[in-house]
């Protein structure tokens, strides 16, 4: 039977979701920005308290997940569905490591009475506030998006076990990539800015 | 019918730029250890500009795409750099 689909429409769609995405993130690096030049010494000493070395590894962790689903694409044009699987579900689980990671590092800030509304962050002004506030909405913002990103990768598995996305037709793999790759560009942005700016 | 362009990107290729993208991460902390004031943050974020450059072109597939993606995605970046730069415009200046 002759199938009518459009790949490049398909993928012009998900690219125009990832502008708004884009846009969202981006009006948050606007307000950032803004609240960084008005409280630059605060943001200096409030971002030593977070952990260079877990971020590092959180970066890298989500670098290597987008590398192992770009190449899961290449797998799948290559007829190879168990690699492209195997490809997944390693993305998958870096996801997920990145997940715990995050789970425990706010943990950690919470146990010292950091966190939203906290009547420590209160004492200490208004300039950990706000680089607190931006870094657990930013970063929490991240996360769903990785939460999302998760199920999106494993609605696309199940079609690949399915054989509903094969070699001659993967454009929906392709955007599940699209969107997991936007999660690591947004993170390139925030580790510098939250972590690295001491 | 328009499969036959189908570009398959190999996985060395991938490979190549996971490594030069960790290397990029890691040189972007050890840049911060040492003490450049306002450089640190400006070449911190001239790093992740030169990373989101290989996610988006090689990751991605901007490169091998139709060149209309290019050209919106750049689009995206500049609306938003402009309306940075306004923004501390007037909180500089004001």
């Amino acid at each position: 039977m002759e199938e009518h689909r459009d790949d490049l429409a398909s993928k012009t769609g998900m690219w125009l979701f990832l502008f708004t995405e884009m846009l969202l993130f981006g009006g948050l690096f606007i307000v950032y920005s803004v609240y960084r030049y008005i409280n630059a010494d605060a943001f200096h000493l409030a971002a030593h308290e977070l952990s260079v070395p877990i971020g590092t590894i959180n970066t890298i962790i989500l670098l290597i997940s987008s590398a192992t689903i770009a190449m899961s694409i290449t797998a799948i044009q290559k007829e190879n569905k168990k690699l492209s699987l195997l490809l997944l579900a390693v993305t998958v689980m870096l996801g997920l490591a990145f997940l715990v990671n995050k789970y425990f590092e706010w943990g950690h800030h919470i146990k010292d009475g950091i966190y939203p509304g906290s009547s420590v962050l209160a004492l200490r002004g208004q300039g950990d506030v706000l680089f607190y506030g931006l870094y657990y909405f930013m970063t929490g913002l991240h996360a769903l998006h990785i939460i999302i990103g998760l199920v999106f990768i494993g609605f696309i598995a199940r079609l690949i076990i399915l054989d509903k996305i094969t070699f001659d037709n993967h454009v929906l793999l392709e955007n599940s990539g699209l969107y997991w790759h936007l999660v690591d560009l947004i993170w390139i942005f925030l580790f510098p800015l939250f972590y690295l700016i001491t | 019918m328009e499969h036959e362009k189908d570009h398959i990107i190999p996985y060395r290729t991938f490979l190549f730029v996971l490594a030069g993208l960790i290397m990029l991460t890691l040189i972007s902390v050890a840049v911060t250890k040492i003490h450049l004031g306002t450089l640190t943050v400006f070449i911190a974020l001239l790093i992740a500009a030169v990373k989101s450059a290989f996610v988006l072109r090689i990751f991605m597939h901007l490169k091998f795409e139709n060149k209309m993606f290019t050209i919106m995605v750049l689009a995206i970046i500049v609306l938003i750099g402009v309306v940075i730069f306004i923004t501390l415009m007037d909180y500089l200046y004001r």
